[in-house]
């Protein structure tokens, strides 16, 4: 007997996350070698890791307010102000969240009508469509394309557009493309925004890995800063995903309603990660400073011995993955991982877990040290003779 | 220039080739930044960092803060150079607070580092005073911490 008739038939038919699967299989195989991981390779630093004992020692472990403690809130608005010129107020316009993935699940819930239309540009990172189709929304998906650097461009964006249009998702940097987003191309389609009426989700989670240029939020267009809905958190900049801690940031109407579903799902986020990420905004621009060099290099790294083994790899400008076509190979980008994990013990993300339009590519973290790169270069390298 | 010395002060060993890599430049920039850089002794030197209790060595470490007077025209230059040119002599500082120097001095047992403070140290001239503290144990050297019993966490194999 199964419950697959009784169960609410929406979640029944939405499918599983192509890395689960990928993840059970290279966990039952023995000294796998992984660029799967995305998260940071650092351990969070110690001022911050001590924050959050120093909050557990003090007993700072009872609930906190809804949106989270004042404090944190103000450090977020400051933090956005002095990084990306973008002003909030503490009091009406923030909501801590337990992780960046709670907000998305909070405001997609909160902006989506059943029939509502939301844009996704993908390949994207694999929560969007699902929580999207959950919310009793239908997912548009608009395919970047590595000719554009895997931007949003304004001729794709507007074709997508429809009067059921009620929001679009903007995720850059983004996972697992690593394209960005500059003032300029925001400039493009900021008026497709505006006349149509529909909202900005930013999921900014990567901003301080953007390499070359300041990270460009698309809050900071006063034209439509009302529609836009910014989602960030701690895991990436400052190397906390365990912590879980993020938030988002709007106008104070849609803020008062996100807050209802975070307090009756919720609740509050974990009091003493609430500590720990004070510390973090308050005092970690120079934890931010190191880390980005670090994935810098080892980007510039990773491009380079890719395009060296014949993987054409174009150098991302966000994020800490790289995102190479494998059309050399002639294989999909299931039979490329699966085969790379069985013959290579190597494991990598296949492109289209992000989505149709990652078909062909496959996703590849550089958060590990230089010698494990290095390894997975030889094995790469090793797969690819057999295979070109 | 500084992201180049930021790496190799953590790890010296890095081939050129990587670091060109590193940092998008081709090999012979590297090569010959590093050229020059030791030429003009901004890289004064290549060391590794070694935990001698671990090798199973005998080895005895002091902090020695030594009182002195400023000689007139040389400051303390003169007596500095004089000091640092033991062997003994580990690291030397000119320091603000009680002593005018701080030293480490590395011997292989605490009758030698007593030795070279008495017959060597102390009678250099301009040197009125020394204190010496013996290192009971290292916990973190250059940087690197040496507890090798801290467990990190681990991270999952694939994730989103």
């Amino acid at each position: 007997m199964t419950f697959e008739e009784e169960i609410n038939q929406t979640i029944r038919y939405i499918k599983p996350s192509g890395i689960r699967k990928f993840f059970d299989i290279a966990s039952t195989k023995k000294d796998v070698v992984s660029l799967g991981v995305g998260e940071p390779d650092f351990i969070t630093p110690w001022h911050i890791r001590e924050a959050a004992i120093h909050a557990i020692e003090k007993g700072r472990t009872f609930y906190t307010g809804n949106k989270g403690l004042l404090q944190l809130r103000q450090g977020v608005c400051d933090y956005y102000r002095r990084r990306f010129n973008v002003e909030y107020d503490p009091e009406e316009n923030v909501i801590i969240t337990v992780g960046g993935s709670e907000a998305i699940d909070v405001v997609l819930r909160t902006l989506i009508q059943p029939g509502d239309e939301v844009i996704l540009p993908t390949p994207a990172y694999v929560a969007y469509a699902a929580i999207i189709e959950m919310a009793g929304g239908k997912v548009i998906e608009v395919p970047l394309e590595e000719k554009d650097e895997f931007k949003l461009t304004p001729e794709a964006f507007r074709k997508a557009v429809s009067d059921r249009t009620k929001a679009v998702i903007l995720n850059f940097p983004g996972n697992p493309t690593g394209g960005i987003m500059s003032e300029e191309d925001y400039a493009k389609i900021v008026p497709i925004i505006k006349e149509n009426g529909i909202f900005a989700i930013t999921d900014e989670i990567y901003a301080e890995l953007t390499y070359g240029q300041k990270h460009c939020s698309i809050a900071q267009f006063d034209e439509i800063k009302d529609r836009v809905v910014v989602i960030n958190g701690f895991s990436k900049a400052y190397s906390m995903t365990g912590y879980r801690v993020g938030y988002i940031l709007a106008h104070k109407d849609i803020v008062s309603m996100c807050n209802k579903i975070h307090q009756y799902t919720i609740m509050c986020a974990t009091t003493p990660s609430q500590y720990a990420a004070i510390e973090a905004v308050n005092n970690g621009d120079g934890d931010i400073e190191v880390m980005f060099e670090s994935f810098r290099q080892r980007r510039n790294y990773i491009v380079k011995e890719l395009n060296r083994i014949g993987l054409k790899t174009h150098m991302p400008q966000g994020a800490f993955y790289v995102f190479p076509s494998i059309a050399c190979t002639g294989l999909s980008s299931e039979d490329f991982c699966e085969k790379l994990l069985e013959e290579e013990n190597l494991a990598l993300v296949p492109g289209n877990a992000f989505g149709d339009a990652g078909e062909g590519y496959v996703r590849i973290s550089y958060a590990y040290s230089l010698q494990e790169i290095k390894l997975a270069i030889e094995k790469l390298e090793h797969f690819l003779s057999r295979y070109r | 220039m500084k992201e180049l010395l930021n790496l190799i002060e953590k790890d010296a060993r890095y081939e050129t080739k990587d670091l060109a890599a590193l940092l998008n430049e081709e090999e012979g920039q590297i090569d010959e930044q590093l050229r020059q850089l030791e030429k003009d002794h901004v890289i004064a030197g290549y060391h590794t960092i070694i935990n001698w209790e671990k090798a199973d060595q005998e080895i005895t470490k002091a902090i020695i803060f030594v009182n002195c007077v400023p000689e007139r025209e040389a400051g303390y230059d003169k007596i500095a150079r004089k000091i640092a040119k033991y062997p003994e002599v580990e690291t030397l500082y000119l320091i603000s607070g009680k002593a005018e120097f701080m030293l480490q001095v590395n011997g292989r047992t605490m009758r030698e580092v007593s030795s070279f403070v008495a017959h060597k140290l102390a009678p250099t001239e301009g040197v009125n005073g020394t204190e010496t503290m013996f290192i009971l144990k290292e916990y973190k050297i250059s940087g690197v911490d040496l507890d090798d019993t801290r467990e990190d966490g681990e991270r999952l194999l694939v994730t989103p």
